[in-house]
């Protein structure tokens, strides 16, 4: 058995999950900031959020939480052996990723037509509490739409493997630690969303 | 090898989770039209963490892992709130 290859599947998880707790500890420096930011200019937080469309954000989140059931259901058909299914939808996640971005494309463009960008000269007009607003929505949504790009790339590179049967149903462990990194993807969204987007609408 | 793999989570189980997950936004944009004061943030912040616990249990299958993932989760989450806790005491009474 000189060709046997040592796989410990419980610790391959574990490190990802070490990994994501990490990645929890540097969004939630941002959540944070946000949080002592609205504690001290309340009323300018609420003038800036209204700027912000419930539709973008709303449709983003739907788009998000349908992609994360696309790739807990992917690892399922992979380990049931429905390879074709499983393909069909991580390429349906990476479609969402897709969606995900344009929107946040048309979005940002938006705001920057608007003149709201860091740095901008209308920008620096504004409240203080405004200002830290719009510079806190750039930093956590850019941060995450990286995010986001990361996970799809993941996701792809996951696709290849499977296509190859490198990955297949009893190897799997990469399908569901890239999987692991897009549902925090999914999970940061749910936090960015209500607070930028909904708060005291 | 295949002794130390979870069990496989069912479609229905997946595919219900989602449902709640959809509702649950609905209900997060509806309240949000209402103004609740100071509760605000509390009410939204409530309802991102009952869908991000529906997200680390099923979908991330958290519910299925040994207790050794479970506690380091909660290890971390306890490290976020006295990170974020801790700030406060500074932050409030400055």
């Amino acid at each position: 058995m000189s060709d046997h290859v040592h796989k410990d599947y419980t610790g391959a998880k574990f490190g990802m999950w070490l990994f994501l707790f990490t990645e929890v500890l540097l969004f939630g420096g941002l959540f944070l900031l946000y949080a002592v930011y609205l504690a001290r200019y309340p009323q300018e937080f609420i003038s800036a959020g209204k700027e912000l469309n419930v539709w973008f954000g709303g449709g983003n989140t739907m788009v998000l939480l349908t992609s994360s059931l696309f790739v807990a259901i992917s690892i399922t058909a992979l380990r049931r052996g429905a390879k074709r299914l499983c393909l069909g939808l991580l390429s349906g996640t990476i479609a969402c990723a897709v969606i995900f971005m344009i929107n946040k494309y048309f979005e940002w463009s938006a705001k920057i037509h608007h003149g709201i960008y860091p740095g901008s000269a209308h920008l620096k007009e504004m409240q203080p509490g405004e200002m830290v607003f719009f510079n806190l929505y750039y930093l956590t949504t850019g941060l995450h739409g990286l995010h986001v790009i990361i996970g799809a790339l993941l996701l792809v590179w996951a696709m290849f493997l499977i296509k190859s049967d490198r990955v297949n149903a009893d190897d799997f462990v990469i399908l569901e630690n890239a999987g692991l990194y897009w549902h925090l993807v999914d999970l940061i969204w749910i936090f960015v969303f209500p607070l930028y987007y909904l708060i005291l609408h | 090898m295949s002794e130390e793999h979870a069990h496989i989570v069912p479609y229905k189980t997946f595919a219900i989770v989602w449902i709640g997950l959809l509702i649950l936004t609905g209900i997060t944009i509806t309240v949000a039209q209402y103004d609740f004061g100071a509760w605000n943030v509390w009410v939204a912040l409530g309802i991102a963490v009952i869908k991000s616990g529906l997200v680390v249990a099923v979908f991330m299958h958290m519910k299925y892992e040994s207790r050794l993932f479970k506690l380091s989760l909660f290890a971390a989450l306890l490290i976020l709130a006295v990170f974020i806790g801790l700030n406060f005491f500074d932050v409030l009474y400055r």
